[in-house]
């Protein structure tokens, strides 16, 4: 799957902005995923110049943490919590119903406009199961409160960018 | 004027408590009631959420699962005098669940405006820190040594030689590391001191800064804690404000400095020498020990590091003497724990009280059953790396030696219940699949281990439940537990081997003449 990437020049500006004395190499890609969305691969040789480390190291720090994305995120993205506390309140056929009424599968990237993800835990355990929808956390969810949710937020991106 | 608290937490946050804030302004203007809103902490009764209180001549009265639309008819039933109505749950600290506990360390949880250090400083707030700045840093230490704190993120190492030790040591720099990296399912007592008692675990950091001779700290918490992260760093800037954080705490000599780091999404940086290393920047690999973190810890600099309950403990320790809390207690589980009632229960919330209860009791007196209805089955206690206890030791007091007699661990308190419905073959292959997600990848054991174990048991449930697959798999968890660098693959085996030895019939075995007995 190809993305349209940050140009070299967009990137070693936002790595310019970002890398400020004593930020390590995590901080600087969470301010960068948080202004742009992901982490550009063209990010990746000036953050290794900045910091003086090898592009294989920045691109192990990457790739080792599940927060950091490579690619732009899809217009919705779903988070469902599929640990214990959420699978003794049937976050399984939660997650069932959320891939029938969208269509897409958990943890498969996104080739249409929603992503989902699997995540483990949001800290809801006592309001099982737990989401996020586009970083909006909500807790106690149903099939029938996820399809209003997910409807919402697609309304609300589509005025975003209409 | 009436006072009217809606809580921030984002418990209350995600069943929609920013929607109610909003909808009782509007109606109290629209009505032309005078209403001062207060955004309060959860009390961590989160059944009731969202929890709206108002303040009355005889207390705060409750209403609870507050939704937006209910508004109008809670204003029109005259809630804000605290007339009946519905969702009117009574005076909120007289509701047995909140008033039979005993909260130490949660004792301001859900009164106070999370941010306001007024509010704080009232409710006994800074009065550790005041008693410690007037104390040499080797009798603080041995001052939590005597309160019999130990380590609340699980491993419960007694906080005060860590202390000692670190202090003990000769460097240039050292640092206060606080582990906010609160990934187990079924835990929320990390999440609640910071979104809703922020100062306590700063002035539990600053107190530490200054017994062991540390100016710098930092506290590492989890991407998936927005909230925490933004209460915190809020917090922060306005500890800073107020002359507690800088060059000078509280206009003493001594200097301390305190920043939030975020993690970003990996689980195993729990651990602590892993967050360690990401702290640093770098993949969160775990490291052997030793050398220990409190000798070569954070950039190789003698560094406490402490889950946030253990630090945000630390305060009422000196406001009210080691004595006090260690009254609290039974054998050598001294003080108290936050037990987090979570997953199938119908009260899921926070209870804190002394060591020695039983699981019956909070699952019972407390959790008020399962939210399904269905008996209860299973009950994991101490995260997705502790066992699953049948109902015939929910009777064993939780006490940490007391569980680690039958092979169990209290961990950070954490209870998921599970009911008759539950599969524990299936949970099994969850937690080996949960390990070879997250393993670091480090030691052989838990990388390669965990991904064998997911296919044996998926092996074992599709039916072959032949002697030679069941002894394969205990002959891995063997080998995981003893072979593994760290917790994760360490302690993976301990729900698996639970599961198959209390529940064999889910994984299409016989029980055996003692497990039909109990």
């Amino acid at each position: 799957m190809t993305h349209p990437q940050l140009s070299a020049a967009a990137s070693a500006e936002l790595v310019r902005r970002h890398a400020v004395q004593d930020a390590t190499l995590m901080t600087i890609l969470h301010a960068i995923q948080d202004e742009v969305g992901y982490v550009p691969d063209t990010a990746i040789a000036p953050l290794a110049q900045a910091l003086s480390l090898s592009r294989a190291e920045v691109h192990g720090v990457i790739t080792y943490y599940h927060h950091f994305r490579s690619a732009p995120p899809a217009r919705v993205t779903v988070q469902l919590c599929r640990a214990e506390a959420c699978r003794s309140m049937g976050t399984e056929a939660l997650k069932d119903h959320i891939e029938g009424h969208t269509g897409c599968r958990f943890d498969s990237g996104h080739a249409e406009d929603t992503e989902l993800e699997s995540v483990f835990c949001l800290g809801q355990c006592a309001l099982s199961p737990s989401m996020m929808i586009n970083g909006e956390l909500h807790a106690r969810v149903t099939p029938a409160k996820f399809d209003r949710l997910y409807a919402a937020a697609q309304t609300k991106v589509a005025e975003v960018t209409a | 004027m009436t006072r009217i608290y809606v809580p921030i937490d984002s418990a209350a946050l995600a069943l929609g408590a920013d929607a109610v804030a909003r909808a009782i302004e509007g109606e109290a203007q629209k009505r032309g009631v005078d209403v001062q809103l207060v955004r309060n902490g959860s009390r961590g009764l989160f059944y009731l959420e969202p929890l709206v209180e108002v303040e009355t001549a005889d207390g705060r009265i409750g209403y609870s699962n507050v939704e937006a639309d209910d508004v109008a008819a809670l204003f029109d039933a005259g809630f804000h005098e605290g007339k009946a109505h519905d969702k009117n749950v009574g005076i909120v600290d007289e509701i047995p669940y909140l008033k039979n506990q005993q909260r130490l360390t949660f004792a301001r949880i859900g009164i106070t405006d999370p941010l306001s250090i007024d509010d704080y400083t009232a409710l006994g707030g800074l009065q550790g820190l005041r008693q410690v700045l007037d104390m040499n840093g080797d009798a603080v230490c041995e001052a939590l040594l005597d309160s019999g704190l130990r380590g609340r993120g699980g491993a419960a190492f007694p906080a005060g030689i860590k202390w000692k030790t670190v202090r003990a040591a000769h460097a240039d720099q050292k640092y206060i590391v606080c582990n906010a990296d609160e990934g187990d399912s079924g835990t929320f007592s990390d999440r609640l001191v910071m979104e809703s008692d922020p100062y306590m675990l700063i002035e539990g950091m600053i107190i530490a800064g200054v017994a062991v001779g540390a100016t710098k700290g930092y506290i590492y918490v989890r991407s998936e804690y927005p909230h925490s992260i933004a209460t915190l760093n809020r917090a922060i800037d306005k500890a800073r404000d107020a002359g507690w954080l800088g060059a000078s705490v509280l206009g003493t000599s001594h200097a301390f400095e305190l920043y939030v780091a975020k993690g970003a999404g990996a689980y195993v940086c729990g651990e602590e020498t892993a967050l360690l290393e990401s702290l640093e920047g770098k993949r969160g690999i775990v490291r052997a020990k030793p050398p220990v973190p409190a000798l070569t810890g954070l950039y190789g600099k003698p560094t406490v590091i402490n889950n946030v309950i253990t630090l945000a403990t630390v305060p009422i320790i000196f406001a009210k003497g080691a004595a006090f809390y260690r009254d609290f207690g039974m054998g050598r589980s001294r003080g108290t724990l936050p037990f987090q009632i979570a997953g199938n229960v119908n009260q899921g919330g926070l209870v804190e009280l002394a060591f020695g209860v039983t699981l019956r009791e909070l699952l019972y007196t407390y959790g008020g059953g399962t939210a399904s209805g269905r008996p209860a089955r299973a009950v994991q206690v101490g995260g997705p790396l502790g066992t699953y206890l049948p109902e015939s030791q929910w009777d064993i007091p939780l006490d940490y030696e007391e569980y680690a007699k039958v092979g169990a661990v209290v961990g950070h308190g954490g209870l998921v219940v599970h009911d008759d419905t539950s599969n524990l073959a299936e949970l099994a292959q969850y937690a080996m699949h949960f390990c070879a997600l997250e393993s670091c990848g480090k030691c052989t054991p838990c990388r390669i281990g965990s991904t064998r174990g997911e296919e044996v048991i998926a092996k074992i449930r599709e039916g072959d439940t032949s002697v030679k697959q069941i002894t394969l798999l205990r002959e891995l968890c063997d080998t995981m537990v003893s072979g593994s660098l760290c917790a994760m693959g360490g302690m993976t085996p301990f729900p698996v081997m639970s599961a198959l030895d209390h529940f064999p019939e889910d994984f299409g075995l016989p029980r055996t003449p003692a497990q039909k007995a109990a």
